[in-house]
């Protein structure tokens, strides 16, 4: 379908941005990529009267490494940051989490801040920055502010980011004991919503954080007690039960928490069986 | 500051396989219908219109992409490569169009557009791909004629020809 009639606005510089979302508040979406929004526009799930487009503008380009985060600009696009030489190094989890990020095509458009905005519980990128402990920096007239993954995505397609507000910038924690990392996750084909998506980091031989998708309506990380087996399929256990999990096209959600049980300690011997 | 009112028409002009071209489209109209209303440019296909078949797939700014996830006005001033630049002025197919026809790697061919295109970008990058690689590019496009294994063919075959 093609979307319903909008007012198209390509700001020239980041005050102009936020000086429109606060005229429009609402009613105005930001378009980095478009690979979520466009979609939802054509399919007539959003119906926004002004398109905010900010795609490939060079105020928001940076990838940078600064005090502990991996900071990652408003228009990095997911294989731009794929492709960061650095990556690997600096962020392993993200290394591993963004060749399930949608496809080739979708990745050369589709934005790392606007995967975080649309929120979506089974993608991989809030389900890294989750498990990281990372942040997201607003902007709007009034200023700016950093709120916490887990403050922000508040549920299904939902976040704590007010109307006139823009992410500028998303942070993803590279401290030394983040880099024993695993993602793994189960969709009907690659490139698909997954049906479940786990991340897990080591943060020493027995304790890992463990960031689960796909179950809850958002992304849910925690630390697990890895110091034996049973202890983590206890673990397991008791998440499934209180995740709970729902029913869709895809999958039930006792699919889904059983995917858990099965498949999380596989991601968890992965991140500790990794190298420091 | 870059403004077009709803329902209203604006200039748009990007270079459109490497020569500057110029049209008019609405703010909402998708990159796929204006270069195939607008500009008359019938190569780049519509399909689902959400970004899962892949057949509009075009290069903008260099870069494999969903022509029907991309707004004209969002277009204006990039470079946008189609199909269409593919064949020579003398009708003569290139090394992967080839490559496409030898394994008989298209039937209806609705889909044959976007994966050259996204091939086009994605073996500049990678011009000696494993068949895994392929796969996975070939992973965001749906064929229902093929069956696939003619199109990994070809694009394996295309690779190694555009190599040499």
């Amino acid at each position: 379908m093609k979307p319903r009639a909008f007012d198209y606005v390509r700001p020239d510089t980041v005050a102009e941005a936020v000086d429109i979302l606060a005229e429009y508040g609402d009613d105005a979406r930001i378009m980095a990529g478009g690979q979520s929004l466009m979609a939802i526009l054509n399919l007539r799930m959003a119906e926004p009267k002004v398109i905010v487009d900010i795609g490939g503008h060079t105020a928001f380009k940076g990838i940078k490494v600064a005090n502990g985060f991996l900071e990652v600009g408003a228009s990095v696009t997911q294989n731009e940051l794929m492709n960061w030489p650095d990556l690997a190094k600096t962020s392993p989890l993200l290394a591993k989490a963004l060749p399930w990020v949608g496809h080739f095509q979708t990745r050369n458009r589709g934005t790392v801040c606007g995967s975080l905005s649309h929120a979506d519980p089974s993608s991989e990128i809030p389900l890294s920055l989750a498990t990281l402990g990372g942040e997201v920096v607003l902007r709007s007239k009034r200023g700016e502010r950093v709120v916490a993954a887990e403050e922000f995505q508040t549920g299904m397609l939902s976040t704590s980011r007010e109307p006139d507000e823009m992410m500028v910038a998303a942070r993803f924690p590279i401290a030394a004991n983040l880099k024993r990392a695993a993602f793994r996750e189960v969709a009907r084909r690659h490139g698909d919503f997954a049906i479940l998506a786990l991340a897990a980091v080591a943060e020493t031989d027995t304790s890992v954080r463990l960031g689960i998708g796909g179950l809850a309506d958002r992304p849910v990380a925690t630390r697990i007690d890895a110091s034996s087996k049973s202890a983590i399929a206890d673990a397991l256990g008791t998440l499934a039960w209180e995740l709970e999990g729902s029913d869709d096209i895809h999958a039930t959600a006792r699919y889904r928490r059983d995917l858990l049980r099965r498949m999380g300690p596989i991601v968890i011997e992965e991140a500790i069986s990794c190298a420091a | 500051m870059r403004r077009v009112a709803k329902d209203t028409k604006a200039r748009v002009t990007l270079t459109l396989n490497g020569k500057k071209t110029t049209g008019e489209a609405e703010s909402r109209t998708l990159l796929t219908d204006f270069l195939r209303h607008e500009i008359g440019m019938t190569g780049t296909h519509v399909g689902c219109e959400h970004g899962v078949c892949g057949c509009c797939t075009v290069l903008i700014d260099g870069v494999a992409a969903r022509a029907c996830l991309t707004l004209a006005q969002a277009a204006d001033g990039r470079s946008v490569e189609t199909v269409e630049s593919l064949t020579g002025l003398d009708g003569k197919l290139n090394p992967l169009q080839e490559a496409l026809r030898d394994h008989h790697a298209l039937q209806c061919g609705f889909c044959t557009p976007g994966i050259l295109m996204s091939f086009t970008d994605f073996l500049k990058r990678v011009p000696d791909p494993t068949v895994e690689q392929v796969k996975d590019v070939l992973g965001g496009h749906i064929c229902r004629c093929t069956g696939y294994q003619g199109l990994i063919d070809a694009m394996m075959d295309g690779a190694k020809r555009l190599r040499s």
